[in-house]
């Protein structure tokens, strides 16, 4: 019985053909004069609902997990909110033995290796894009877009490893002298180039950056060029454009947003990325106007010194570090999002 | 004065050449990377390293527990972050049509794809490790597990969009309840792209240090104890490779191609699955 409650819920129309036959020729008692039957939840109704809840629970643990991260880094750093308040990233002095502790440094860090790794990234990143969308035979394609995206899966400890073993040498000895030659006696960017050719420092770590993120960036380009209409392109080859200026007048305009959101993308990845700057970045807190010489990052610091951290206020102001970190990916990434999401509904209004 | 035309076509050559240039040092780096592990990895795998313990500097030994601690914490991981993952992606796709949840689930679930995995180590610290007052192979496990969950849920949703609704329709024509259609009839279809999903996740996990660095820790002997330190390639390829000892180097270069060549023969294997399943 419950069954067949249950169906007729599930069928509007009601009833079989028969019925319905029957039902034409009888003249029907109003609506209130039916009597009432309270009809309770079937069983299958109360599993239905169920399933929806439980579902709908595990949506809410992702909810949970974001405040409970944000929660606990808050909780986490209150001992050093409370000694530093704001001169926390204004100073750059990290003075474990003082307790003194400012994160100007690791904060500066992060953000001059992330610009680094954007400003080599994103030309070769375009360049590829294009090339897996305009140039490319078609047989190449597939392969080709699969190699960017074994790049892409290489763990950063190896891009890390890489970095200081093989990179970071061959950088000091053919490339860094060279820097200095050129770079170092020009005014204005000229001290950003002098300094100890010794492979490691802010300066390669933002090449190695460079190369884990470019894969990141160039799979959305990809995609995003891929939905260009054709119609657009061939117009304008069909007017004697070049692949060229097709690429640059009629496919970049199109998808703008989408490629900014590609970029906001991978500077999300190149701030929080811990491993592959922790082996060749250097480690040192002290600001340093020169790009060849050691420095850290937000999440480099809190890699190599918070399981060796002793004291409430050293443990408090490393979870402050992660904190920053976490706003500031947060806000780069939700920024990224939302553009990627704009790109996507002018495609849905196209189409 | 060069013509108009013609600067035009070089201003093209020069720009597509520019765009194979780049292409070629993205395969480059590729390949450099490879190369450098086969060069200074292959000689270290032979059979001590999978059947002997991380040694002390200075005498031989294996990576058997570093191993056999990440093969653990990584099934842990898939095992807590699987269920929630496909769980929370099936609300996403289809009871989420209305109201507020699933549109910011949605927007926090790609955020935390991308989160530092840095961070979501200082969480489990807090949450585990600091109120068990020890660090613990399960702490590794559970902040693994927040990086599979996002993955997981994202391939689930997009994939069961994929499923065409005439299959839901159909099924709920024959009264099925919504349940019966989600898991039996939606989800089954989906299942490949499913565990594509999946595989994908371990893939990701299977290199991650900086989640375990304050959660498992690390173990120099072998340990299957959830409950306690426990030691995984990741951290101990960190460590190795941080050291001064040249001994201890090998160890590492050994421990990376096996994971680098782990991590690439599963997105692989994950990739081939899926179009296999789509091309039919």
């Amino acid at each position: 019985m419950a069954r067949l409650n249950y169906l007729r819920a599930r069928l509007p129309l009601g009833g079989t053909r028969s019925n319905q036959a029957t039902m034409s020729s009888v003249t029907l008692p109003k609506i209130a004069d039916r009597p009432q039957v309270r009809t309770f939840p079937t069983a299958l109704q109360i599993q239905d609902m169920l399933f929806r809840l439980a579902t709908r629970g595990f949506a809410l643990l992702v909810l949970l997990i974001l405040l409970g991260i944000v929660a606990s880094l808050v909780i986490g750093s209150l001992p050093s909110i409370h000694a530093f308040g704001w001169r926390f990233i204004t100073t750059e002095t990290w003075d474990p033995v003082d307790n003194v502790f400012g994160a100007l440094g690791p904060i500066v860090g992060t953000l001059v290796t992330s610009v680094i790794a954007l400003v080599i990234g994103i030309p070769l990143s375009f360049g590829i894009a294009i090339f897996l969308t305009e140039q490319a035979p078609r047989w190449l394609r597939r392969p080709l877009g699969i190699a960017v995206e074994l790049l892409a899966g290489i763990p950063s400890i190896i891009y890390g490893m890489w970095g200081l073993f093989v990179f970071a040498p061959v950088f000091a000895e053919k490339v860094e002298p060279k820097i200095t030659a050129w770079l170092g006696p020009l005014p204005l960017i000229g001290p950003l180039f002098n300094g100890p050719p010794i492979g490691i420092g802010v300066l390669s770590a933002g090449l190695v950056l460079a190369v884990m993120i470019i894969p990141f960036i160039a799979a959305v380009m990809r995609d995003v060029f891929e939905v260009v209409p054709p119609m657009l392109k061939e117009s304008a080859y069909g007017v004697g454009a070049t692949t060229w200026e097709v690429v640059w007048n009629v496919v970049l305009p199109y998808t703008r947003v989408g490629v900014v959101g590609g970029i906001m993308l991978g500077l999300g990845r190149a701030l929080g990325e811990t491993m592959a700057v922790t082996f060749i970045i250097g480690n040192s807190h002290d600001l340093n106007l020169s790009l060849l010489m050691p420095g850290t990052t937000i999440s480099a610091a809190l890699a190599n010194e918070f399981t060796e951290a002793e004291g409430k206020l050293y443990t408090a102001s490393l979870i402050e570090l992660g904190l920053i970190l976490f706003i500031i990916t947060f806000v780069v990434l939700a920024i990224s999002k939302l553009m990627l999401l704009q790109l996507a509904k002018k495609e849905g209004t196209k189409t | 004065m060069i013509p108009l035309y013609l600067r035009r076509r070089l201003i093209n050559r020069f720009n597509m050449l520019a765009s194979l240039a780049t292409m070629a040092v993205g395969l480059g780096v590729l390949g450099w990377i490879l190369v450098t592990l086969l060069q200074k990895g292959l000689a270290g795998i032979t059979w001590p390293t999978f059947s002997q313990m991380t040694p002390p500097p200075g005498s031989p030994g294996g990576l058997l527990n570093a191993i056999a601690g990440s093969v653990m914490m990584t099934l842990g991981a898939v095992a807590i972050g699987t269920p929630v993952g496909i769980l929370a992606g099936t609300y996403l796709a289809e009871f989420g049509q209305r109201g507020w949840l699933a549109p910011v689930t949605r927007f926090i679930n790609d955020i935390l794809l991308s989160a530092p995995s840095i961070v979501i180590g200082l969480f489990v610290y807090e949450l585990m490790v600091v109120r068990m007052k020890h660090f613990s192979g399960w702490a590794g496990a559970v902040a693994l597990a927040i990086i599979v969950i996002p993955v997981v849920v994202r391939t689930t949703e997009n994939m069961l969009r994929l499923v065409p609704n005439s299959l839901r329709e159909a099924s709920a024509a024959l009264g099925a309840p919504q349940w019966k259609i989600v898991t039996f009839v939606t989800l089954k279809a989906s299942q490949a792209g499913i565990i594509t999903g999946v595989l994908l996740a371990v893939a990701r996990i299977s290199g991650e240090t900086a989640p375990l660095l304050f959660t498992a820790l690390n173990n120099q002997f072998w340990s299957v104890n959830m409950n306690s330190p426990m030691a995984n390639l990741p951290v101990a390829i960190f460590q190795m490779a941080m050291s001064p000892y040249d001994d201890w180097h090998h160890l590492a270069w050994a421990g990376a191609l096996l994971i680098t060549f782990a991590v690439l023969a599963l997105s692989i294997v994950a990739r081939s699955l899926f179009r296999q399943k789509h091309k039919l």
